[in-house]
């Protein structure tokens, strides 16, 4: 079920929007209407299905803090639609409107934008005041969200007396607390340092798997878009450059200006075993027999082999000693010779908890699914090459990113060696962004 | 004393000075316009103005009734004790001994009767300022349409609103009233619209995000986070009231003002000191509490309570 829908959606802020719109549309850049208005977001579409983390990722200016405004309506669109559900956000009236905020779509803010002269408790209560909901009913709901975000005890605190990270919860708890389906983020973690930024994504994340909220986040940084997002849009000057999974825009970027900035990613946090996992060289059947292990050991050139039953189960890995071993003795069967002293991942652990297991391990490590099934293996030495990023021209985001390549180059330094886990992705690839630097003087 | 010999006066004086100069810009006549408005809407609105002048002086005679039937003690300790509950012991001392050194100076009675205009001509003054600021920061058009109206009602020397008062209602407390509250009013709405357009974007973008109706924003979020100016603003319009309210004594306004006009007009050095002393005393403790009610709005307490 699609939750959002946004189609062909323009926002352009000036003296004439919809003359902008309609050069645009004609084949005018966004600079050669720049007398008319200010092109903020051009031909925007995208679908977001229900319980789906959607990111839109991009620098400041790239028009994506415009473009979720026109998700619950904040702005109205020069041209084309956002739909909630069966309701067209450019066509509902006022009315309608605010019941559709209230009932449908709550929103994170970047700055919490929280009451001060309200507690803890009234804050997260005042969209279900707003709703209409009764004194005593609506505390407890809140209190409920208060829990939910790991914030018992302090409802009667003042904002104010709250560090950046707690106060984001009570943001965070009133939206929740508002019960609607749709959650719009807008830089909701940015404003928070690293550390406090990781737990956040986690906790959202955890929250997400329980409550099933669609989720569309708004993020100038790549790690967080990568780490939460489902699918992630890509913003550059207004547009929409590219649209695809995490792994989808690692591994095919559309175009120079998206390969420029995943070229700093965290490639180990996003790509996970399956996108790196070969087909075994050596594998031996349980029925084969030791004669038969020993043959493919021998022909792969490897010392130990992955054994499977019947169904592609693994079972254990079988060395070249033991198989001969086998031999010898005058066994029919492998049985009682393999050892199930191995380390199987599952398909969809990323690259980075894979290098602590593969370096205690000689053989390849195997990939398994739900079932218990090998799918593959990983090599040491894919590993080792999946870090380095794919070629990218020097095009002319280079400088954008530069700045941070140093450091994040010191962070990929520091994963390898398994180190420093929670701090290490938030910091690297987060893009220069004045918002953020503007945003430490006001907290 | 009529209109037209204002007019005929004023004109004359500044005719001699422009033939003086020998400029070749053309008289203006701008003082015969103001002269002949004033001259119509006298006439023309003199029921309008029968009306408010009744309703002011039913309100004065309400105001001053409060603060001239109790005797000086009991005066004396209720505005202490508002001084005590609005800062604090201090300033509860502090208003006792100004109080009393103003009935030392033999001024009890005209002070009473000028912080009656003060507190009447401050009421009306934030009952049009603060809803006009509201509108300001709300409306662009309206601001833009309000700013030089509020720069011309503040820069124009305060005597000249007397002119015109006096031609409508005559001598007495009301053209001091009506003079003061046009002079006042400016800051009202000055710091209201500059506190609500001050108030954290993201903060009424939440508001409407979840679903709040504007009316509601205003009153919810809006004007409480401005309040600490809007504060500030309530302090402003108090001390011009006062300023202006003295000045009113010019015609016949009473209070201390008459005080110092008469000290001014029969050179007497003691009464202008003694009256303009206990204007001091007068403001320094509408100042005092003024500023410590704002300190204690829910905002201004939050925002506080995250430095202790």
């Amino acid at each position: 079920m699609t939750a959002v829908r946004v189609e062909n959606v323009y926002k352009v802020f000036g003296r004439r929007p919809k003359e902008a719109v309609r050069q645009i549309e004609a084949g005018k850049t966004r600079d050669e209407v720049k007398d008319l208005g200010t092109a903020a977001v051009i031909d925007a579409s995208f679908d977001v299905a229900e319980g789906e983390i959607f990111v839109v990722m991009g620098l400041s200016g790239s028009g994506k803090s415009t473009l979720i405004r026109m998700l619950n309506g904040l702005w109205k669109p020069t041209s084309g639609h956002v739909r909630i559900g069966d309701d067209d956000l450019s066509e509902v009236d006022a009315k309608t409107l605010r019941a559709l905020r209230r009932k449908r779509v709550s929103m994170v803010f970047q700055h919490f934008a929280l009451l001060p002269h309200r507690t803890v408790l009234d804050n997260a209560a005042y969209p279900l005041e707003i709703q209409g909901v009764g004194r005593e009913e609506r505390r407890a709901k809140a209190q409920e969200a208060l829990d939910l975000v790991g914030l018992s005890g302090w409802q009667d605190s003042l904002p104010s007396q709250l560090s950046g990270g707690m106060r984001q919860r009570v943001g965070l708890a009133r939206a929740l607390a508002a019960d609607t389906d749709i959650l719009l983020m807008d830089e909701a973690f940015s404003a928070l340092d690293p550390l406090i930024r990781r737990e956040m994504q986690e906790q959202l994340l955890e929250l997400q798997s329980t409550l099933g909220k669609t989720i569309i986040f708004i993020t100038h940084d790549l790690n967080e878009a990568m780490h939460l997002g489902d699918r992630i849009a890509v913003m550059r000057d207004g547009r929409i450059v590219q649209i695809g999974t995490s792994e989808e825009i690692l591994t095919d970027p559309a175009n120079d200006y998206v390969a420029q900035f995943i070229a700093d990613v965290d490639r180990t946090r996003v790509l996970t075993a399956s996108s790196v996992m070969q087909k075994p060289r050596a594998l031996v059947s349980l029925g084969g027999g030791p004669r038969v292990a020993s043959r493919e050991m021998r022909e792969a050139q490897v010392p130990a082999a992955y054994v499977v039953d019947r169904s592609r189960t693994l079972r254990g890995v079988i060395r070249d000693d033991d198989a001969v071993r086998a031999t010898k003795e005058g066994k029919e069967s492998l049985e009682g010779y393999y050892s199930s002293e191995y380390t199987a991942v599952s398909a969809d652990t990323p690259l980075a908890e894979l290098f602590a297991p593969s370096a205690e391990s000689t053989l390849p490590m195997a990939v398994v699914d739900d079932n218990g099934k090998l799918v593959g293996v990983v090599p040491r030495v894919t590993l080792l090459e999946a870090m380095v990023p794919p070629e990218v021209p020097d095009a002319s985001v280079g400088d954008i990113v530069a700045g941070d390549t140093a450091a994040a180059e010191h962070e990929a330094e520091e994963n390898e060696a398994e180190e420093n886990e929670a701090g290490a992705t938030t910091t690297g690839a987060a893009l220069p962004d004045d918002e953020t630097t503007t945003e430490g003087v006001r907290s | 004393m009529s209109i037209a010999t204002i007019a005929s006066l004023s004109s004359a004086g500044t005719t001699t000075a422009a033939s003086d100069t020998g400029t070749i810009v053309p008289r203006l006549p701008f003082g015969d316009w103001v002269a002949s408005f004033v001259d119509w809407a006298t006439d023309a609105w003199a029921p309008f103005f029968d009306f408010v002048k009744a309703v002011l002086e039913g309100a004065y005679d309400g105001v001053a009734w409060v603060f001239e039937t109790p005797s000086f003690v009991v005066i004396a300790f209720v505005l202490a004790v508002i001084g005590y509950f609005a800062s604090g012991v201090r300033l509860a001392v502090g208003t006792a001994v100004g109080l009393v050194v103003i009935a030392g100076l033999d001024q009890w009675d005209h002070s009473m009767e000028t912080l009656s205009l003060v507190i009447l001509a401050s009421l009306i003054a934030l009952l049009i300022g603060i809803p006009l600021g509201v509108w300001a920061a709300r409306n662009d058009n309206v601001s833009r349409a309000v700013r030089p109206v509020l720069d011309f009602m503040q820069t124009m020397p305060a005597f000249v609103y007397l002119i015109p008062t006096v031609v409508i209602f005559l001598t007495g407390v009301v053209p001091g009233i009506v003079a003061t509250v046009v002079f006042a009013a400016a800051p009202g709405v000055r710091f209201t619209e500059l506190g609500i357009r001050g108030v954290d974007k993201e903060v009424v973008e939440a508001g409407h995000a979840f679903g709040s109706t504007s009316r509601r924003i205003l009153r919810q979020i809006q004007i409480p986070l401005a309040m600490p100016t809007i504060m500030a603003g309530v302090n402003q319009v108090i001390m011009l009231a006062l300023s202006m309210v003295v000045v009113a004594g010019l015609v016949g306004g009473g209070g201390l003002g008459g005080d110092v006009v008469a000290g001014l007009s029969q050179v007497d050095v003691a009464l202008g000191f003694e009256a303009g002393l206990s204007v001091v005393i007068i403001a320094m403790f509408l100042d005092r509490v003024t500023s410590a009610l704002a300190d204690r709005s829910p905002v201004a307490r939050a925002l506080a309570a995250s430095n202790a």
